[in-house]
C-alpha cells in the first residue's frame, strides 16, 4: 500500500556539507556505477555513443553562484533523493510500487511492480526521480539499501556510495531520527536546513549552508609573509647571526 | 511539463464520452429502436474506453496496468482507473438493460450519474494534487474538466439526436449553447487565475542559499539536456501561447456555439461541431500540459 507508514523513530539520510563540496562530480560517478552493477535493473544510459546522449542519474552536482561583489561565492550543490517523510512521490503512485520503508524511512521502488506511469516523477518537487530509458521503470536513489545493510562488505564500506567515495567528505549518512547521532549533531550545530520546505515534503536529508565569510575588513592574507618564519630558529639562526656579524 | 499525446486523447476522449453517458442516462435521448440504443452504447463506451486504453500508451510497462487500480486509498491515478472500470461496466449493463427494454430505476440512473461526474473529477485531481505544478494545483482545474465533459457531452447528444434523426427542443440548443460558453467562461478564467499562479519557492529558498544573496546558476548538473529538462521543462508552447489559445477558443467553443445557434437542428452541421469541439479541447488539453511549468525548473534557473 502506498499510504505512507507512521514516522519511524530511525531516519536513516544523508547530511551533505554545502561549505565543503568541491563539485567535482566524484560522487555522481560513483553512485552510477553501484547503481548500474547492483541493485535491480541496471540504471541505463541511451545515446551513449550518439549525438545527444542522456541517462538516468540517481544524484546531480549543480552549481551555483550566490551573493554579488566580494561576498560572491561558487557553491556546489549535490542532489540526490531526501528520503521526505511526507512524500508525495509514495502516496501518488497507482500501483505501490513506490513506498517508504516503516522500519528506516528510506523511499525505493520495486521495479517489479512499477507501470512507468512517471507520475512519481511529476510529485517530487527535488527532481529526484528519473524513469529509465532502457527498462521503463522508475529509478531513484535507495539510500543505497544494499551497501548499508550489507555484511559482506567490510564495515568501512557500508554506508551509501557517494558517501564513500567523497573525497572532501561533504556527504555524510547516518540516523537522523537520533537527536545523538554524529549527523544530528552536525545539524544542529551548523543549523542545517531543508530544501522547499514549503513543499511540506519534510525532507529527512539535511544540508549545512556555506560557513559564515572571514569578515570583509579583515586584513587579506599575504602568502610571503606567511612564508617567512618572523624569528628564525635553529640553523637558520645562526646563519643569520653570522651573517650579520660580517656585514 | 510535456505534453504527451496519449495523455491528452486520453482526457479528452473520456471526458467527452463520459459527459455524453450523462446526458444519455438524464433521459435526454429517447430511446427509440434497440438498434439505435446498442449504436449509441457502443459509441459512448468506445469514447471512454480508447481514452483509457490511450492512457496506458505512454506507460513504460503496459502489461503491468491492472496494478494500477490497487492504491485508490492514497493515489487519485488509482482511484480514476478503478471508477473508471465501475462506471464501464456499469454503462454497459445500462445500455444492455435499455436495449432489453427494461425500466431503470431512477436511483441507478443518479448513482450512475454521480459516478461518471466524479470519474472526471478524479482524472482531474491526477493535474490539481500536484503541488509541484502551480498552474495545475488550483482550485479552477476540477471545474475545467468537469465543465468540458458536461458542455461537450451534450453537443455530442445533440448530434447523436440528429443523427438518429430525433427531434432536437429549442431548449436543449439553447441549453448546450448556455452550457458550452460557460464552460469556456471557466476555462479564461482559469487562464487567468490559475496561470498566473506562481510557485511559493525561488532559486534562492530552493537552494537554501538566499542569505548570502540573490542565486544565480553557474554550470548546469550535465552538458545534455536531462530527463528534467526533458520532462518537466517543455517550453515550445509558451512562445505561441496567445495564438493556439485563440484557435482553442475557436473551434472548442465559438464554431460549435455557431453551429447550435444557426443550424441547431442539422445532423452534418452538429457532427463538424462536434469535430471541431473535440480538436479544440485537443489544443487546450495540449496547452494545459506545454504551459504548465514544475517547480524543480527552479534548480535550472527558471523563474518561478
Ligand atoms: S526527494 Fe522526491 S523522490 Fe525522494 S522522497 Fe522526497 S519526493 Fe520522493
Ligand atoms: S512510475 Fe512507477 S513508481 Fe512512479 S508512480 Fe508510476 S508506478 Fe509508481
Ligand atoms: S545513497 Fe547511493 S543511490 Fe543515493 S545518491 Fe548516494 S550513491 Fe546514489
Amino acid at each position: 500500500m502506498t499510504m505512507l507508514p507512521e514516522p519511524s523513530a530511525i531516519k536513516l539520510g544523508l547530511v551533505i556539507d554545502l561549505d565543503i563540496c568541491v563539485g567535482c562530480q566524484a560522487c555522481v560517478v560513483n553512485c552510477k556505477e553501484w547503481n548500474t552493477s547492483g541493485y535491480g535493473a541496471p540504471l541505463a544510459d541511451s545515446d551513449a555513443y550518439g549525438e545527444s546522449p542522456t541517462g538516468a542519474w540517481l544524484n546531480r552536482v549543480h552549481a551555483y553562484e550566490a551573493g554579488d561583489g566580494a561576498n560572491s561565492r561558487t557553491v556546489h550543490f549535490p542532489k540526490s533523493c531526501l528520503h521526505c517523510e511526507e512524500a508525495p512521490c509514495v502516496t501518488v503512485c497507482p500501483t505501490g510500487a513506490s513506498f517508504k520503508r516503516a522500519e528506516d524511512g528510506i523511499v525505493l521502488v520495486n521495479e517489479d511492480w512499477c507501470i512507468g506511469c512517471g507520475l512519481c516523477a511529476w510529485s517530487c518537487p527535488y527532481g529526484a526521480r528519473e524513469l529509465d530509458p532502457a527498462e521503463g521503470v522508475m529509478k531513484k536513489c535507495t539510500l543505497c539499501v544494499d551497501r548499508i545493510y550489507n555484511d559482506n562488505l567490510p564495515q568501512e564500506d557500508q554506508v551509501p556510495a557517494c558517501v564513500r567515495t567523497c573525497p572532501t567528505n561533504a556527504r555524510h549518512f547516518g540516523d537522523l531520527g537520533d537527536p545523538n547521532s554524529e549527523v544530528s549533531q552536525m545539524v544542529a550545530a551548523r543549523s542545517g536546513m531543508d530544501l522547499m520546505p514549503e513543499q511540506g515534503t519534510k525532507p529527512v536529508n539535511k544540508y549545512l549552508p556555506p560557513r559564515p565569510r572571514r569578515a570583509a575588513d579583515e586584513a587579506p592574507v599575504s602568502l610571503v609573509a606567511m612564508a617567512e618564519a618572523d624569528t628564525p630558529t635553529g640553523f637558520w639562526k645562526w646563519v643569520d647571526s653570522a651573517l650579520d656579524r660580517l656585514g | 511539463m510535456r505534453p504527451a499525446w496519449s495523455i491528452i486523447f486520453f482526457t479528452t476522449m473520456s471526458g467527452l464520452g463520459l459527459g455524453l453517458a450523462g446526458w444519455i442516462i438524464l433521459g435526454l435521448l429517447p430511446l427509440m429502436t434497440p438498434a439505435s440504443v446498442m449504436g449509441v452504447g457502443i459509441a459512448t463506451l468506445t469514447l471512454i474506453g480508447a481514452g483509457l486504453i490511450s492512457s496506458t500508451f505512454h506507460l513504460g510497462h503496459p502489461e503491468r496496468a491492472w496494478r494500477a487500480l490497487s492504491q485508490w486509498r492514497s493515489s487519485w491515478l488509482s482511484r480514476e482507473g478503478v471508477l473508471a472500470v465501475i462506471v464501464m461496466v456499469g454503462l454497459a449493463a445500462w445500455f444492455l438493460a435499455a436495449y432489453g427494454g427494461l425500466r431503470v430505476p431512477f436511483w441507478a440512473n443518479l448513482v450512475l450519474l454521480v459516478l461518471l461526474y466524479v470519474t472526471v473529477y478524479a482524472t482531474s485531481m491526477i493535474y490539481a494534487s500536484l503541488k509541484t505544478v502551480a498552474r495545475w494545483h488550483h482550485p479552477l482545474t476540477p471545474v475545467c474538466y468537469l465543465m468540458f465533459a458536461a458542455a461537450g457531452g451534450l453537443l455530442a447528444t445533440l448530434a447523436l439526436l440528429a443523427i438518429l434523426r430525433l427531434p432536437i427542443t429549442a431548449a436543449l440548443a439553447q441549453a448546450a449553447i448556455v452550457l458550452m460558453l460557460s464552460a469556456w467562461g471557466v476555462k479564461l478564467a482559469w487562464w487567468r487565475l490559475a496561470g498566473m499562479a506562481q510557485h511559493a519557492g525561488s532559486i534562492e529558498s530552493a537552494t537554501g542559499l538566499g542569505q548570502l544573496g540573490a542565486v544565480r546558476p553557474l554550470m548546469p548538473p550535465h552538458t545534455e539536456e536531462n530527463y528534467l529538462q526533458h520532462e518537466m521543462g517543455f517550453v515550445v508552447a509558451r512562445k505561441h501561447a496567445d495564438k493556439l489559445r485563440m484557435i482553442a477558443l475557436a473551434l472548442g467553443g465559438g464554431l460549435p456555439v455557431l453551429v447550435l445557434l444557426l443550424a441547431p437542428a442539422s445532423a452534418g452541421a452538429l457532427a463538424v461541431a462536434v469535430l471541431a469541439h473535440v480538436a479544440g479541447m485537443f489544443v487546450e488539453r495540449w496547452l494545459f500540459f506545454a504551459e504548465a511549468k514544475h517547480v524543480v525548473t527552479l534548480y535550472y534557473g527558471e523563474a518561478a
